[in-house]
C-alpha cells in the first residue's frame, strides 16, 4: 500500500527536531558561520534529542530500531535549521553507524553503548580525499596487510573533529575494496593538518589528515577478517545528505517565498510577478519531487531491496542539482539583499553547492 | 507509515495491462500514426470488453468492493487508474486516448452532475457497444483563459430546452463521442455572458442532437490515433435536465458548478501526468536498450567527473522520470484518501509535462540517425510527448496554480 504519512513516533521526533532547528540552530547559524563554530551546548542539545539513539537497538545502547526513513525525516528537519549545525550534531554517527551496519559483535559492544548513552563526544570518520575526481569506491588511501594487521597510507580531507576525535574510522582501499579501520586517538603516523577553510559550512570543523604507514590491528578492521559491505554505508550516507539537501532547500524556498510576498515592486508584490512566481513554483515542485525520491530510496534501504543502492545514488544526484537550483534562485529572488551576509540565503547557497562533494559527512 | 509498496490488486493488473500494451498497441502504433483519421477498432473493442467489468473508462474510479463488508480497505481507485494509464500510454498514448469509456466527459458528469444525471448519462459506458464521452471547453479564441468562452446557452422556457450556440475546437474523441458511438460531449457554455466564469455551465450534448456538427478533424504532430475534433453548435437544443448540476443554480450565477468541475481536474491532472510518464518511460527504456545492445553500459554510483556524457544524461533522465512518477503517485494517493490535492496535482502536471519532453528530446538526440528515423517508434514518442505540456492545463497555467497555492494567492492576486 502506498502511504505518505509518517508514523506518530516519527512525527514526534520531527517536531522535537523542528523546535531545536527553529529555536537553536536558526538563531545561531549566522554567527556560527561567521565565527566558524557552534557553542558546545547547542551541539549537546541537538544530540540529546536522540535521533541516533532512536535508530540503534537497546542491546547496543540505543532505544529504537534503525530506519533510514526515520533518519531522512530527522535529517531534513534538522538541516532546515542549519546544515553545519546538523553535521556537527550528527558527527558521532559517522563512527557509530558503520560499526552498527558492518562491525563485529565485539566492535559493536565495545564502542556503541559507551557513545550512545553519554553526551555528545567527538567520534568521526575519514572518507573524502583531496582529488577533483574523488571516488569513494576507488580510494587512493590504501590499506596493506602488514605485521599481522594493516598499514594505512594516504591523505584524507574534510575529516570532522580530527583534532580532538577520541577515535576515527578510516576508509581505505584494501585490494580494490573500500574497507574501514578503527584508529584510536594518538596512534602513531597520523598527522593532522590545520583546519580547512571552505565555501560553506564554516561552523563545521574539518581537517586534512595524513596517514604514513599507520598501523592497525586485525581486530580494528570493521567486520573482522572478512571486512564489511561498504555499499551499505555509502547508500546510508547518500540518503542522509540528500535529505539534508531537501531541508536546506526548503529553508531557502520558504524564506525567499516570504520575502517575495512582502517586497514591493512596480506597485505590486514581487511574488505577483509571473517570472518570480514561476521560479518559486518550480522550486517547490523540485523540492517535493526530490523529497519523494529520497523517501523511496530510504524505504527501499529499510526493506533491503536490491534496487535500493541505485535509488540512493539517484536520490543524491537529484538532490545535488535541486539544491543548487533552489538555493541559487533564493538569492536571486532577494536581489541585492540576497548577496548580503546579514540575510541567510547566501549562506544557504554556499551550503547548497556542498551537496555535490560532501557525501561521507553524514549518515543515517 | 511511509510506504511505497504497490498494492497487490494493482500489481496483478499491471501484468495484464503490459500484455495489452505490447500485443495490441505497439504492433499497430506506426499504422495508426501514419493513418491519422482511421480508428483502432480492434483495440477499442477489446478494451470495451475488458473494461465493462472495472468501469475504469470514466476517469472516475468505481469504489473498490471489499469482500468482507465490514473490512475497511484503503481506497486505491485513482492509484489503480494511474498505473493503468501509465502502462497503456507506455504502449501508445494516442491509442490510449481512443480507449472507450466516458473520458473527461464522464468525469465532468461525475464532478458536477446530480445523482439522476450520473445514472442517466453514465450507464452507456458499460453497455454493449464501446461508447465515448468527451469534454468541449476550448474555443478558437479561448484556451487557457476559460472565462473568454463565448459558447452560449439560452433557456427556451416554452419547450424547457437549452439552445446552444458556439464553436468548440480541440475536442479529444469528439468524433467518436458524437458520430462513432452513442456517446456525448459535455459542452461548456455561458448562461450569462456578463457573469464571466460564474455564468458557465456544462451541458450534456448527446450523439444525434440536431444542430451539432463535427466540422473538422485536426492533423496533429502526435497522438494521431486520437481524434481531435471541432464541433459547431447552431441552435442545438438539449433538454433542460442536460445542464449539469442542480436546477437551483440555473437562475443564480454562481461559481459553484464551475468550481466543482475544476475540482475534477485536480483528480484528472495527475492521471494525465501519468500518461506523459508512460511515454517518457517508453523512450528512456528504448534508449537504454539500444545503448546496451551497442555495448554501452551505464555505471551508476561513479563520480560525475568520471562519467561519460551518455551516462550522465541517462542518469539525469532516470532521476527526472522517477521523481515525476512519485509526484503523481502522491497526488493520486491524496485523491483516494480525500486529501485536497490541488497543489500536488498541478505539481505533477508541471513536472511530467517538463520531463516527457526533455526525455524524448534527449533520447532522439542521443540515438542520432536512428533516433530521427521513422523505422523506430522513438521519433513518434517525441511527437506524442509535446502535447503533454499543453493540454489539460499548460505547464505555464499549472505553474500559475502551484504558485497561487504556495503563495496563498487568488487568481486576482496572481494573473
Amino acid at each position: 500500500m502506498f502511504s505518505f504519512e509518517p508514523s506518530e513516533e516519527q512525527k514526534m521526533l520531527v517536531d522535537a527536531i523542528n523546535r531545536y532547528a527553529k529555536n537553536d540552530l536558526r538563531k545561531l547559524a549566522h554567527d556560527a558561520d561567521e565565527d566558524c563554530g557552534y557553542p558546545e551546548s547547542t551541539i549537546d542539545k541537538g544530540w540529546d534529542i536522540g535521533y541516533l539513539q532512536a535508530s540503534i537497538p537497546e542491546i547496543y545502547g540505543g532505544f529504537g530500531d534503525r530506519s533510514a526513513v526515520t533518519g531522512v525525516l530527522a535529517a531534513e528537519e534538522m538541516a532546515w535549521g542549519d546544515l553545519a549545525g546538523t553535521l556537527n550534531v550528527m558527527t558521532p554517527g559517522l563512527f557509530v553507524l558503520p560499526i552498527y551496519l558492518g562491525g563485529t559483535q565485539a566492535q559493536k559492544e565495545g564502542y556503541l553503548p559507551d557513545i550512545l548513552k553519554g553526551d555528545w563526544r567527538p567520534f568521526t570518520s575519514a572518507l573524502i580525499e583531496p582529488y577533483f575526481d574523488f571516488d569513494p569506491r576507488e580510494l587512493r588511501t590504501t590499506a596493506a596487510a602488514s605485521d599481522g594487521g594493516y598499514e594505512i597510507t594516504g591523505t584524507k580531507s574534510y575529516v570532522p573533529y580530527a583534532d580532538e576525535a577520541e577515535a576515527m574510522l578510516v576508509f581505505a582501499n584494501l585490494e580494490g575494496q573500500t574497507q574501514a579501520f578503527i584508529l584510536p586517538k594518538g596512534v602513531e603516523g597520523i598527522e593532522i593538518g590545520s583546519r580547512m577553510k571552505l565555501l560553506g559550512i564554516n561552523a563545521y570543523p574539518v581537517y586534512e589528515v595524513n596517514f604514513s604507514g599507520v598501523k592497525v590491528s586485525l581486530e580494528n578492521r570493521i567486520g573482522g577478517p572478512e571486512g564489511f559491505d561498504f555499499s551499505k554505508i555509502l547508500d546510508a550516507s547518500s540518503v542522509a545528505l540528500a535529505a539534508m539537501a531537501v531541508g536546506l532547500s526548503r529553508a531557502a524556498f520558504e524564506y525567499s517565498r516570504d520575502y517575495a510576498k512582502e517586497r514591493e515592486v512596480f506597485g505590486v508584490k514581487v511574488a505577483q510577478k509571473q517570472a518570480v512566481a514561476f521560479m518559486l513554483a518550480e522550486m517547490a515542485t523540485e523540492i517535493e519531487a526530490i523529497r519523494l525520491l529520497v523517501w523511496e530510496a530510504a524505504w527501499m534501504l529499510d526493506r533491503g531491496l536490491p534496487e535500493a543502492s541505485i535509488q540512493a545514488y539517484l536520490a543524491l544526484s537529484g538532490a545535488v542539482d535541486m539544491s543548487m537550483m533552489v538555493t541559487d534562485r533564493a538569492v536571486q529572488i532577494l536581489g541585492g539583499y540576497g548577496y548580503i551576509r546579514e540575510y541567510p540565503v547566501e549562506l544557504w547557497m554556499r551550503n547548497g553547492r556542498g551537496i555535490a562533494m560532501l557525501n561521507g559527512l553524514a549518515i543515517v | 507509515m511511509i510506504n511505497f509498496e504497490i498494492p497487490k490488486p494493482i500489481a496483478m493488473s499491471n501484468n495484464a495491462l503490459e500484455t495489452v500494451a505490447v500485443n495490441m498497441m505497439r504492433p499497430h502504433s506506426r499504422y495508426f500514426d501514419e493513418n491519422e483519421h482511421e480508428i483502432p477498432w480492434d483495440y477499442i473493442n477489446f478494451m470495451h470488453m475488458a473494461m465493462v467489468q472495472t468501469g475504469a473508462g470514466s476517469l472516475a474510479p468505481k469504489k473498490e468492493k471489499s469482500e468482507k463488508p465490514t473490512e475497511k480497505r484503503p481506497p486505491i481507485g485513482y492509484q489503480r487508474l494511474t498505473f493503468m494509464l501509465e502502462i497503456l500510454s507506455w504502449g501508445d498514448v494516442g491509442m490510449y486516448l481512443s480507449t472507450p469509456g466516458g473520458g473527461l466527459g464522464a468525469a465532468a458528469v461525475q464532478a458536477a452532475g446530480t445523482l439522476e444525471q450520473k445514472e442517466k448519462f453514465l450507464a452507456r459506458f458499460s453497455g454493449k457497444k464501446p461508447t465515448f464521452g468527451a469534454m468541449a471547453m476550448t474555443e478558437p479564441q479561448a484556451g487557457s483563459d476559460t472565462s473568454a468562452i463565448r459558447a452560449s446557452a439560452v433557456l427556451d422556457e416554452e419547450t424547457n430546452e437549452w439552445v446552444l450556440n458556439g464553436e468548440k475546437i480541440f475536442v479529444t474523441a469528439g468524433h467518436k463521442s458524437l458520430i462513432d458511438s452513442d456517446g456525448f460531449v459535455v459542452v461548456w457554455a455561458t448562461i450569462d455572458s456578463s457573469a464571466g466564469r460564474a455564468g458557465m455551465r456544462g451541458f450534456v450534448v448527446e450523439a444525434g442532437t440536431p444542430g451539432v456538427e463535427v466540422t473538422k478533424l485536426e492533423d496533429k504532430m502526435g497522438i494521431r490515433a486520437s481524434d481531435t475534433a471541432s464541433i459547431v453548435l447552431q441552435d442545438a437544443r438539449v433538454p433542460f435536465e442536460n445542464m449539469l448540476g442542480s436546477t437551483e443554480i440555473v437562475r443564480k450565477t454562481s461559481e459553484r458548478g464551475f468550481k466543482k468541475a475544476m475540482a475534477t481536474f485536480d483528480a484528472t491532472r495527475p492521471l494525465v501526468a501519468a500518461t506523459a510518464i508512460g511515454v517518457a518511460r517508453a523512450a528512456l527504456e528504448y534508449l537504454k536498450e539500444v545503448l546496451e545492445g551497442n555495448g554501452v553500459t551505464i555505471r551508476y554510483a561513479i563520480p560525475r567527473q568520471k562519467m561519460t556524457n551518455i551516462e550522465r544524461e541517462v542518469i539525469d533522465m532516470e532521476v527526472m522520470l522517477r521523481s515525476a512518477w512519485l509526484l503523481v503517485i502522491k497526488a493520486v494517493w491524496m485523491a483516494d484518501n480525500g486529501i485536497p490535492n490541488s497543489k500536488e496535482a498541478s505539481m505533477s502536471k508541471v513536472k511530467a509535462g517538463d520531463i516527457v519532453n526533455k526525455i524524448t528530446q534527449k533520447s532522439v538526440e542521443l540515438l542520432g540517425p536512428l533516433g530521427y528515423s521513422r523505422e523506430y517508434l522513438l521519433e513518434k514518442w517525441f511527437r506524442d510527448a509535446k502535447i503533454a505540456d499543453i493540454y489539460e492545463g499548460t505547464g505555464q497555467i499549472n505553474r500559475l496554480i502551484v504558485a497561487r497555492q504556495i503563495l496563498g494567492y487568488t487568481g486576482r492576486d496572481l494573473r
